[in-house]
Order: C-alpha cells, then sequence, then structure tokens
C-alpha cells in the first residue's frame, strides 16, 4: 500500500481541503506545526508521557474467553480503549491536539461532539492544560448523552446547544467550522475524527495509531502471530483507523461497521457505503448520505458517534480499493450485543463498540478456532445506560 | 465580452461602484425571487448574485442558513433555479452570478452544471468551499464554457495566496471583509481598505467586497475602495418579514435604491 494521502491531502481521490478561503491559512499553519511537531522529539516523548500516565496506556488486549466460547469459533480480543481515561479513544487524538495549539500559541479550543466522548476528551485536556473551551452539540445527541453534557460541564467547558437541522453531529461541525472561521486567530479546532479539511484526517489517524501499533505488539506478545480480522465501527472512522493503520501492510482482513440504524434498505441508517455516494460534506470529498441534488439527508442510529452523514476521506479510498470490507448493523443488533458483553464479560460497551461487537457476533461463529480476531473495544457505555434503560422501558 | 465584464467596464467608464445585491433563489418562491431580481435592478443594482441553497452552509450565518431551509422546503432544486435563470434573461440583460456550495455542482456534475447554467444564462459562479487549490478542473472547464469562477479572498490571505487567486479568478474578486460567516459585524473598514489595495496592486480584476455589509453608511465607506460592493443578509432579512409579497418588494426597492444612493 502506498503511504496515504499526498502533499495535497487526497487519498487517491478522497480528502482535499474544501473549505472557505478564511480557513485555508489556518489550515496550513496547522499542518506546517504538525509536520514540525512529528519530528521534534521533545513533542513525541511530551506525547508519550501524557499516554502513559494521564490516559493510562498501554491499554489491555484483554482475551474474552467467555464471548469467545459463546460464540464457538475464533478467538476474540478486545482492545480496551474503553479503559483510558474519559472512557473512550478519542482521547488519544485531544491530547495531541492540544500540545499542537499550545505549540501555535493558541489559548481556545472548540470542538464538535456527537456521543458526546470527544467534547469530554477535549473538555479534559483544556482543563488540564488551562485553556477556554467551547463544544458545539446537537439537542437531539445532548438529550440521549446527557451525562456527558454534564461532564463537559463539570470540566469547565461550554456546551453550546445547536438547535439546527438534523441536530445532531453534522450540524455540531458546521457550527464548530463557523466558529473557527470567526476567531481563527486565537483558537485551534479540535476536530474529533479522521474527517474535515486536510490535514485533519491525518493528524487524527496519527493520534489513534497508537491503538494499532499497541495491539500489534501485544497479541504477537500473547499469541504469537498476526490477528486473523479486525473489527471496529465506523463514524467518522477514527478508532477504526487508529487500529488499522498498524495493519495495512499485512496481510490481515479489516472490516468496518457502520450504523445500520432501522435497516440500510429504509432511510432509516447511517451507512455511507450500503447507501451512499461521493461528495464534498465539511471540507472533505468522501462518501455522503445525500439526495440526488447533493443535499446531506438526515441519517439515524441509536448511536449518537455514528449518526453522521459522511465518512472519513481514509476509508472511501480503502473501500474502493477493497483493503477494508464495510458491513453494517442495525440498532438492535448492536442493542443486542451490548447485552451480550455486558452480561457475558462484565464490560459495558457503549453503543458505537457494540456495532463492531455485533459484527463479532455473526463472523465468530463461522471461523476456525485457532483464528483470531482483534475488536476495538473503542468506549465504555456508561454515557448510554440511560438512553438503554429509557429503551427498555418496563422491561428493565 | 461577458455581461459581468462589460458592466464593470461601463461602471468604470461613468466612474461608478457596482451594486451587488444578494437574493437566496427560492426564499420564499422562485416567483417571488424571479420579481425580486427585476425589482432590484430597477432599483439600481448592477449584477445580481443568486444563492443555491444548501442543507449544509458552512460559510453562511443564521440569517442565510434560515433562508436556504425555507428555499429548500419550497422544494427548489439546482434544476429549477437554472429554469428561473432562463426565464429572467427573456427579460433582463443584467449579469447573474450564482453562490453555490461545490456539492451542489459535483452533484450535477462539473461539466453537466457549467454548461447547464451558460446555456440557462448565468455570468458567473461564486463557490464559498472551493479555495483556488481545489477548483482547478472546474475552473478550465467553466473557462472552455464562457463562465466566470470568481475567486473568494479573506483577511487572511497572505501574500502568496492572494497571487495564486487573483491569477485564476473571473469575472471579479470577492472580497470577504470579515473572519467571520455572512451577515456578521462589519468592524474594520480601514483593515478592508488597506487588504482591497493589497490585491489590486496585484490584480486588475475589480474588487467586490460583501460579508457583513448591512447599511447604505458601511456600503458609502466601502465603495469609497472597492469596486464593488455585494449586500446579502441585510435583505434576506426583509424579504423574511411577514408581510405582504407586495410590501416585500416595496421594501426591498427602498433599500436598494437607497444604497445605490450611497454606493456611487
Amino acid at each position: 500500500m502506498n503511504r496515504v494521502p499526498n502533499k495535497k491531502g487526497r487519498f487517491g481521490v478522497y480528502g482535499g481541503r474544501y473549505v472557505p478561503e478564511t480557513l485555508v491559512p489556518a489550515l496550513e499553519e496547522l499542518e506546517r506545526t504538525y509536520t514540525e511537531a512529528k519530528r521534534d522529539p521533545v513533542f513525541r516523548n511530551t506525547l508519550r508521557a501524557y499516554l502513559n500516565q494521564y490516559v493510562g496506556r498501554p491499554t489491555p488486549l484483554y482475551f474474552a474467553k467467555r464471548l469467545t466460547e459463546h460464540l464457538g469459533g475464533a478467538k476474540i480480543y478486545l482492545k480496551r480503549e474503553d479503559l483510558c481515561h474519559t472512557g473512550a479513544h478519542k482521547i488519544n487524538n485531544t491530547l495531541g491536539q492540544a500540545l499542537l495549539a499550545t505549540r501555535m500559541g493558541k489559548r481556545r479550543v472548540i470542538a464538535e461532539t456527537g456521543a458526546g466522548q470527544h467534547g469530554v476528551a477535549v473538555a479534559t485536556v483544556a482543563a488540564m492544560f488551562g485553556l477556554e473551551c467551547d463544544v458545539y452539540m446537537g439537542t437531539e445527541d445532548m438529550e440521549r448523552q446527557a451525562p456527558n453534557v454534564v461532564r463537559m460541564k463539570l470540566l469547565g467547558a461550554r456546551v453550546c446547544a445547536i438547535d439546527t437541522g438534523s441536530r445532531t453531529l453534522k450540524d455540531a461541525i458546521s457550527e464548530a467550522l463557523r466558529d473557527w472561521t470567526t476567531h481563527v486567530g486565537n483558537t485551534h479546532y479540535i476536530l474529533g475524527s479522521v474527517l474535515g479539511p486536510h490535514p485533519y484526517p491525518t493528524i487524527v489517524r496519527d493520534f489513534q495509531s497508537v491503538i494499532g501499533r499497541e495491539a500489534k505488539w501485544q497479541l504477537r506478545k500473547c499469541e504469537g502471530l498476526l490477528p486473523h480480522v479486525l473489527i471496529a465501527c465506523v463514524g467518522g472512522g477514527s478508532n477504526a483507523l487508529g487500529l488499522f493503520s498498524a495493519f495495512v501492510n499485512d496481510d490481515v482482513e479489516m472490516i468496518g461497521v457502520e450504523a445500520g440504524g432501522l435497516g440500510v434498505t429504509t432511510e432509516k441508517h447511517a451507512a455511507r457505503f450500503a447507501g451512499g455516494s461521493v461528495g464534498v460534506l465539511h471540507g472533505t470529498m468522501t462518501y455522503l448520505v445525500q439526495d440526488d441534488d447533493g443535499q446531506i439527508r438526515l441519517t439515524h442510529s441509536i448511536s449518537a458517534g455514528l449518526d453522521y452523514a459522511a465518512v472519513g476521506p481514509e476509508h472511501s479510498y480503502y473501500h474502493d480499493l477493497k483493503r477494508i470490507r464495510y458491513t453494517s448493523a442495525t440498532d438492535d443488533e448492536a442493542l443486542s450485543a451490548f447485552d451480550l458483553l455486558t452480561r457475558i464479560e462484565g464490560i459495558m460497551p457503549a453503543l458505537e463498540s457494540a456495532h463492531a461487537l455485533a459484527e463479532v457476533v455473526k463472523l465468530a461463529p463461522r471461523l476456525d478456532r485457532e483464528k483470531v480476531i482483534v475488536v476495538s473495544l473503542s468506549g465504555r457505555g456508561d454515557k448510554d445506560v440511560h438512553h438503554v434503560a429509557q429503551l427498555r422501558g418496563d422491561h428493565l | 465580452m461577458g455581461r459581468i465584464h462589460s458592466t464593470f467596464s461601463q461602471l468604470r467608464v461613468k466612474k461608478q461602484k457596482a451594486l451587488i445585491p444578494y437574493l437566496m433563489a427560492g426564499d420564499p418562491s422562485l416567483e417571488m425571487t424571479e420579481a425580486l431580481v427585476l425589482e432590484i435592478e430597477r432599483a439600481g443594482a448592477d449584477i445580481v448574485e443568486l444563492g443555491v441553497p444548501f442543507s449544509d452552509p458552512i460559510a453562511d450565518g443564521p440569517v442565510i442558513q434560515g433562508a436556504a431551509q425555507r428555499s429548500l422546503k419550497a422544494g427548489t432544486s439546482l434544476n429549477s433555479i437554472f429554469q428561473l435563470v432562463q426565464t429572467l434573461r427573456t427579460r433582463t440583460q443584467i449579469p447573474l452570478v450564482l453562490m453555490c456550495y461545490y456539492n451542489s455542482i459535483l452533484a450535477c456534475g462539473e461539466k453537466q452544471f457549467c454548461s447547464t447554467a451558460v446555456e440557462a444564462g448565468v455570468d458567473g459562479i461564486i463557490i464559498p468551499d472551493l479555495p483556488v487549490e481545489e477548483g482547478k478542473s472546474l475552473r478550465k472547464m467553466a473557462r472552455m464554457l464562457g463562465l466566470d469562477v470568481i475567486l473568494l479572498l479573506a483577511p487572511t490571505s497572505t501574500a502568496e495566496r492572494i497571487g495564486k487567486t487573483v491569477k485564476d479568478s473571473k469575472g471579479f474578486i470577492y472580497y470577504v471583509s470579515l473572519t467571520g460567516v455572512t451577515g456578521a459585524q462589519l468592524i474594520h473598514s480601514r483593515d478592508i481598505e488597506e487588504k482591497v489595495r493589497e490585491i489590486r496592486h496585484v490584480s486588475k480584476l475589480p474588487v467586490a467586497v460583501g460579508f457583513g455589509i448591512s447599511s447604505p453608511s458601511e456600503a458609502a465607506t466601502v465603495a469609497s475602495f472597492a469596486d464593488g460592493v455585494i449586500v446579502g443578509s441585510a435583505l434576506v432579512k426583509i424579504i423574511a418579514e411577514p408581510t405582504t409579497h407586495s410590501a416585500v418588494l416595496r421594501r426591498v426597492s427602498t433599500f436598494v435604491h437607497d444604497l445605490r444612493q450611497a454606493v456611487c
């Protein structure tokens, strides 16, 4: 596989920098800063120290013995990003970007959030570095992820409620981009996934790539081999690329799981590869859920973190090359996987990660017992307990 | 020579500046937009900018976002806007410029978009989310067909970017007066003047200034140093007022007339 992206931020035809002129110089500055930082041993050591001592890395690669026995096929390992400080992989990226912000002398950070995990991770590093912090969040997401709204506020961030459009992640990103356009001089936008204009998809992937690098040596240590299959959920797709990027040139099958919502044949889903087409949204060219006139369609998923109309451009690139296979899990499949892992392993996954587990449930029984699946458990389900309880109603 | 070029040439001879009002096509309806274009031409507009509604307009503030939502709700599509332009062309020769997010062009296909636009009588396009680096194939296509792709510059644009952008812009250069979205509060006219001078220094193209100009007095200040003044949100606000169509037409006409007096 060639190294992507190219100098213009292109993953094949995907990616690029489709933003108002006002933001281009800021993106160029970010790109320069990142390129320098990447080569700076002081920056790398600082980031590593924070990842170890603050985030709690390396996160365990846990052999899910009971789940493996229950499904009766391939061995299942969970990469426990749910055990990161703040409860999801998001902080790997926000730490790196907060260090970049301070390097650029920017004292204010803004962010968008869907499930609230990225927002919490931004509010957390903002508190730690003493940065001013505003987080944009759709009002529908604020309802279904209420605990995270409280956490952000307790951490000292302002949560800006967005009541336009679908009132979810898409509208939060639009508003964050507008804020950045207005305050670009003193503000850094900490984008939370492998999305948006160049260089974000690269920066976020690189900061998340620690997931896959760890998983690789951890599995070699306990099994002495490479995994046969990697599985991760894909909203924007940062936990997936974080895990996959270390294995792109290895003989390893990779599966990305999108949100199937009520089913990809209905209009209520967020499966960009199953039901989308190529377009430009929020600064990048990629697969989108849109109508024939290029208007972005409303998406649906039980999981706020996967409920977004676009997918990271690098995923589109690997999709076309068939290097990663994309599938989807419905709301119901994700909910039963949530239950299964909770009851059988005592690990409550985030509803996002439950989509990846739903694919494990389908695939593991069909594989031999000597095969190994590594699944990204991108976040923990604490934030979802109210939402799940509400869905269950009296049956809880 | 295209209509945009000849309009600026004629204005230059008369030592006048261009008044460029912006309307969201299809807000509240395409019939109303048709009437509004003719009305603002009578009131003294030199060029009309027509917004193509997009579901996720990242460069626009709440006023134009709202207009886009109303227009989409009313069922406006790109093709219906082309039809509107075609109809308008039987009644006016005023230069018409579409302000359009890139995804609308991509969904239509760059070639199809440019040829349909030219056939309908569109003179230029402004694409707020397509900086100079990303629009090469579109500009090539547009140039072949005689459609002006008007590029934008901003307060944050470096000298290097200004150089690149003016080289590839056609018709005029759209200078975004502030770091922000459409309809924001205008503040430093001195900074705008300096930047416009910097752009003029490296380009012979007319420079029109937009974003945040909401009153005749602001328009007058900007017109004292720029070649054109673009007024959008202030006009869209009047159109959104809950009153009769004829009252809206009257108010729009008065407002554009006042702007005309200020921009001379």
